[in-house]
C-alpha cells in the first residue's frame, strides 16, 4: 500500500493536469465524489454528521484489523468529492499513522481558492473528525 | 423610454473585472447592488473636503456636512413621496429600521395577547424582532399562507385580522421569490380593524415606484446598499403622528432637547431617534445613489428588468431539470430555482466558477423554504446594469451544470 506522501503526490499531479481552470476543476471533484463507497442507510443519522459543515456531511469509522475504515457521504456533490479524497489518502491505516499525516495537498493544490472559505472550514471539520476516531481507536488500542 | 444598458454599465466600476479567469457576471443584485461612481465620488468628496461633525458645529464644515446631510434626507422624502423630510429616519439598515418599530412602538403600544401579523414569506429580520417582542409582552404572532406559487392567501390574511390585530408587517416584494405582494389592499384592510402597518420594502424600493402617501402605510423600512448605494445605512419612514407618539429607541447625544440629572427632555423627530453621531458619509453619498435612480427613471429600471427575467425563464424552462421556485404573476427581478438532484450550493458554486455571481441558500427565510419542503434556492436577480447576453451565458452555464445529473 502507498504512503499517506505518495498518495498526496498523486493526487497533487492530477491537480496540475487540470491547471488554473476552476470549471474543470470543480467538475473533477464532483465526479470523485462518484468514487465513495455506498453509505449504510441506517447510519444516516444526526450523531454522524460533522458538525461545522454548510452541507450535512455523514461520517462513520470502524477498525478493522487494527486500521481505521472511513465511510462517508453528503447531500452535496463537492462535500462528497471532497471527503472522497481525504479517505483516499487517510482509508484502512494505523491510527497513529492518520493522526501524525499532515495533510499538505490540501494547500499544495490551492483548495482554498477552489471551494471558497465556507467550505475550507468545513473540510477542516471534515480532517478534524476523522482525526477524532483515529484518536478514540488509539486509545482503546492501547488500554 | 428604453435605457443604454452599456452606457449604464460604465458607470460601475466593479462591472469591469475577471473573476476565475472570466468576465464577472453579477447576478447578486437582492443582496446588494453595485454602486456608481458619483456615490464613489461622494465619499471621497466628503472625506477629502466636509468632513466634520453635524448639527451643533460653529464652523464652515460643519456646515456644510450638515446641509449636505439633510438634503440626503429631503432626496429620501422626495423618493418615498414621504410629506415631510421629519418622517425620515436614518438607521443602519432594513434590520434596524424593523427592531427601532418593534422596540419602540411594539413596547409602548402591544401588550398580553395583542397580535401581530406577518407573512410566511418574511425575512428573518421580520420574523425574529416580532418572536423577541411577542416573548417579552405575551403577545401572540400570527402568520398569513401562501400558494404553491408563492402569493399570499388575501382571504386567510382578512380572517386572521381582528381588533386584536396591533400590527401588520410584511414583505412588500420577497427578496428568496421575488412575488410584489398586494400591499395596497393589506394596508386598507389592516387601518380597516385599527391595526398599523409596516411594509418592508428592502427589496421593492430599487424596482418600484412608491408613494408612501397613496400606499398609506405607517412604517417604511429599507436599506441604501440594495439601492446602490452605501452599506451600513438604512431608512425608517414613519407617519409624524405615529412616530411622535413612540418613544425614543437609544439614548445618547443628539436625540435631547436638555439633559439634567432629574430629567431629560427628547428632541423632535427625526432627531429623537437618531442618536450619537450618525453615518455622515453614507448619508450624504446616498444622495447620489437616489440621484442616478432618479436620472433613469424607476418605470425604465422596472421594464429593463422586467424583460430580463421574462428572458432568463424563456432560457430556462427549457433545460431538463431546471426547477423554478417562486412563480407569481407580480414579481420583482428575481429568479430562484433549483437543479434537480443538485445542492443548490454546488449549483453556486459551480456558477461562480464560470465568473456567474448568484446567491444560494436559505435567503434568510428559512420557514419559507420549509413550506416549499426545500433547503434552499439558487437565486439569479437581475440590476439595471444586467444584460440579455449576460442571461444567455448564465442559461448556458445551467443547462451544462444540470447534464451532470439530468442526463
Amino acid at each position: 500500500m502507498s504512503s499517506i506522501k505518495d498518495i498526496q503526490e498523486e493526487i497533487v499531479s492530477e491537480f496540475e493536469i487540470l491547471g488554473d481552470d476552476k470549471e474543470s476543476t470543480i467538475f473533477y471533484i464532483m465526479e470523485l465524489g462518484g468514487n465513495l463507497e455506498a453509505f449504510p442507510e441506517n447510519e444516516r443519522k444526526e450523531e454522524n454528521i460533522i458538525k461545522g459543515c454548510q452541507s450535512k456531511v455523514w461520517l462513520i469509522a470502524d477498525e478493522v484489523d487494527g486500521k481505521v475504515h472511513y465511510q462517508a457521504d453528503s447531500n452535496t456533490d463537492i462535500t462528497k468529492g471532497l471527503i472522497s479524497l481525504l479517505i483516499r489518502v487517510l482509508n484502512d491505516r494505523r491510527p497513529e499513522e492518520i493522526l501524525k499525516a499532515d495533510l499538505d495537498f490540501i494547500q499544495r493544490i490551492g483548495m482554498g481558492s477552489i471551494i471558497g472559505s465556507q467550505r475550507s472550514n468545513g473540510l477542516a471539520s471534515m480532517i478534524k473528525q476523522m482525526k477524532l476516531y483515529a484518536l478514540a481507536f488509539q486509545t482503546k488500542q492501547n488500554a | 423610454m428604453s435605457l443604454n444598458i452599456e452606457q449604464i454599465r460604465a458607470l460601475f466600476p466593479v462591472l469591469h473585472q475577471e473573476v476565475h479567469g472570466k468576465p464577472l457576471i453579477y447576478f447578486d443584485n437582492a443582496a446588494t447592488t453595485q454602486k456608481p461612481q458619483a456615490v464613489l465620488d461622494a465619499l471621497t468628496n466628503y472625506y477629502e473636503r466636509d468632513n466634520s461633525n453635524i448639527h451643533r458645529g460653529a464652523h464652515a464644515l460643519a456646515d456644510r456636512a450638515t446641509r449636505y446631510y439633510e438634503e440626503t434626507r429631503e432626496a429620501v422624502k422626495e423618493f418615498i413621496g414621504a410629506k415631510e423630510s421629519a418622517e425620515i429616519i436614518f438607521t443602519k439598515g432594513t434590520t434596524e429600521s424593523i427592531n427601532l418599530v418593534a422596540q419602540t412602538f411594539g413596547r409602548k403600544f402591544i401588550g398580553k395577547d395583542d397580535e401581530i401579523i406577518i407573512s410566511t414569506m418574511e425575512h428573518h429580520s421580520n420574523i425574529v424582532p416580532w418572536q423577541m417582542l411577542c416573548e417579552e409582552k405575551g403577545a401572540i404572532l400570527k402568520i398569513i399562507p401562501i400558494n404553491d406559487a408563492g402569493e399570499i392567501l388575501f382571504e386567510e390574511f382578512e380572517k386572521l385580522l381582528s381588533p386584536k390585530t396591533k400590527l401588520v408587517s410584511i414583505v412588500h416584494a420577497s427578496n428568496a421569490l421575488g412575488t410584489i405582494n398586494p400591499v395596497k389592499k393589506v394596508i386598507d384592510a389592516a387601518h380597516a380593524v385599527g391595526a398599523k402597518v409596516l411594509l418592508d420594502g428592502a427589496q421593492s424600493t430599487s424596482h418600484l415606484e412608491i408613494n408612501i402617501q397613496d400606499l398609506n402605510c405607517d412604517f417604511l423600512a429599507f436599506s441604501a446598499h440594495k439601492l446602490y448605494g452605501p452599506t451600513g445605512l438604512g431608512v425608517l419612514y414613519g407617519k409624524r403622528e405615529v412616530l411622535e407618539s413612540m418613544p425614543p429607541f437609544m439614548g445618547g447625544g443628539e436625540m435631547i432637547k436638555e439633559v439634567t440629572f432629574e430629567k431629560t427632555t427628547y428632541n423632535d423627530i427625526p432627531f429623537k431617534f437618531e442618536a450619537g453621531t450618525p453615518n455622515i458619509a453614507d448619508v450624504i453619498a446616498f444622495k447620489a445613489s437616489l440621484d442616478f435612480i432618479k436620472s433613469l427613471g424607476k418605470p425604465a429600471i422596472k421594464a429593463h428588468e422586467d424583460s430580463l427575467l421574462a428572458y432568463s425563464k424563456e432560457l430556462l424552462t427549457g433545460i431538463k431539470g431546471f426547477i423554478p421556485v417562486g412563480t407569481a404573476s407580480e414579481k420583482v427581478s428575481v429568479l430562484s430555482f433549483n437543479i434537480n438532484d443538485m445542492h443548490p450550493f454546488d449549483v453556486g458554486q459551480m456558477l461562480d466558477a464560470k465568473g456567474i455571481a448568484v446567491r444560494t441558500g436559505h435567503h434568510c427565510t428559512q420557514p419559507l423554504m420549509k413550506r416549499f419542503g426545500i433547503e434552499g434556492t439558487v437565486r439569479a436577480s437581475f440590476s439595471v446594469y444586467n444584460t440579455k447576453s449576460e442571461i444567455e451565458k448564465m442559461a448556458e452555464g445551467i443547462a451544462q451544470i444540470a447534464r451532470f445529473k439530468n442526463k
